[in-house]
């Protein structure tokens, strides 16, 4: 950067947007990964189906598989909304 | 006991192939015997990039349908000792790679050579998925870019649920990230991710750094890999990546921005 960039410039630099977007996006696939395939089906089915009887965000609905031992645990989550 | 070593990164164009060439032509050159297969069908090129494609007579497909056997498929390389390459071949048939012909062939090669560099082909396809199966070590290769990250951390999760040893449940494929095309200056300006954004990203080990370079495309013209080069910085850089994998403590010599504070201060 140049000694009058640097006055001029009040964009934030690019590669700290970068990084944030990539932190969340590799975060929220690597939650969904190791599961079986029909996840995100399921977890867009689920929504569709709360989204019949009340309104919600797209991001309402949580989904994921723990496994614990030989035992495998389906979590799903929905956050309501507040003035529910 | 031959080690496989996947030279992988989901994206396309983020310089598997010329990792591939300059990581085989290094450990050959530290004495070790080494074979660089391509695992590309179709769109064959580890072949033009090591200078040897006017040689392929025999491929790895005839080699899986014994049409022919390994060494009447492998290239000899004629300016490095100990290194020899295997070309995929130019089929258009998408299934010519089997799992079974591609286990047989390892084994083939175990038998002759100490280290097997797998060049993946780009994606998540088959060919990809049975360059990284056998594997012991992967080299990711990866660019300080959203897309070449991202793809990275999607193949990162294949070798830990879609290869042999994880399958077997058995020590995990050892991963190495190697970020190429690596621009000091512009990572200076705030313009490129840093090699410390990338590795806290992925949350893997960092084995090289190689800086954006004219001696690679050099290098590629010439069909040469680009380690040969000494001179040249690219060169340097995969020589020091092929030491530390091999144990030697090298520090990262390309991370700083080579110009003075004159052109810092006044742009250029």
């Amino acid at each position: 950067m140049g000694f009058l960039d640097y006055f001029r410039s009040e964009r934030r630099a690019s590669a700290s947007v970068a990084k944030e977007r990539l932190q969340v996006i590799v975060a929220r696939e690597r939650s969904g990964r190791g599961g079986p395939d029909y996840l995100p089906a399921l977890q867009n089915e689920i929504l569709e189906v709360i989204q019949r009887y009340t309104s919600v965000d797209d991001d309402a609905v949580k989904i994921q598989v723990e496994r614990d031992g030989d035992c495998e645990v389906l979590e799903v989550n929905v956050t309501l909304p507040a003035d529910h | 006991m031959a080690r496989i070593v996947v030279v992988t990164s989901g994206k396309g164009g983020v310089g598997k192939t010329t990792t591939s060439a300059a990581f085989g032509a290094g450990l050959a050159r530290a004495g070790h015997r080494t074979v660089v297969v391509d695992f590309d069908v179709g769109l064959r090129n580890l072949d033009l990039i090591m200078g040897c494609e006017r040689r392929v007579v025999y491929d790895f497909v005839n080699v899986i349908h014994g049409e022919a056997n390994l060494n009447q498929a492998l290239i000899r390389d004629k300016r490095v000792d100990n290194l020899a390459i295997l070309p995929a071949s130019q089929t258009r048939d998408k299934d010519a790679l089997t799992q079974e012909g591609v286990e047989k062939v390892l084994e083939g090669l175990a038998e002759e050579f100490d280290y097997i560099v797998c060049d993946s082909p780009a994606g998540i396809e088959r060919g990809a998925h049975l360059a990284m199966y056998y594997a012991d070590d992967a080299l990711v290769v990866t660019n300080p870019e959203v897309s070449s990250v991202r793809d990275s951390d999607r193949v990162l999760g294949l070798l830990s649920s879609k290869t042999r040893r994880a399958e077997r449940g058995e020590d995990p494929v050892k991963e190495h990230l190697i970020v190429t095309r690596y621009s000091p200056s512009r990572v200076g300006k705030g313009e490129m991710l840093s090699v410390e954004d990338v590795c806290e990203i992925l949350s893997i080990n960092l084995l090289g750094v190689i800086p954006e370079s004219t001696a690679v495309l050099n290098a590629s013209n010439a069909g040469m890999p680009v380690i040969l080069d000494e001179k040249s910085d690219a060169g340097q850089a995969y020589d020091d990546t092929v030491a530390r994998f091999l144990g030697e403590k090298r520090d990262h010599r390309f991370l700083t921005d080579k110009k003075g504070l004159f052109s810092k201060l006044f742009g250029g």
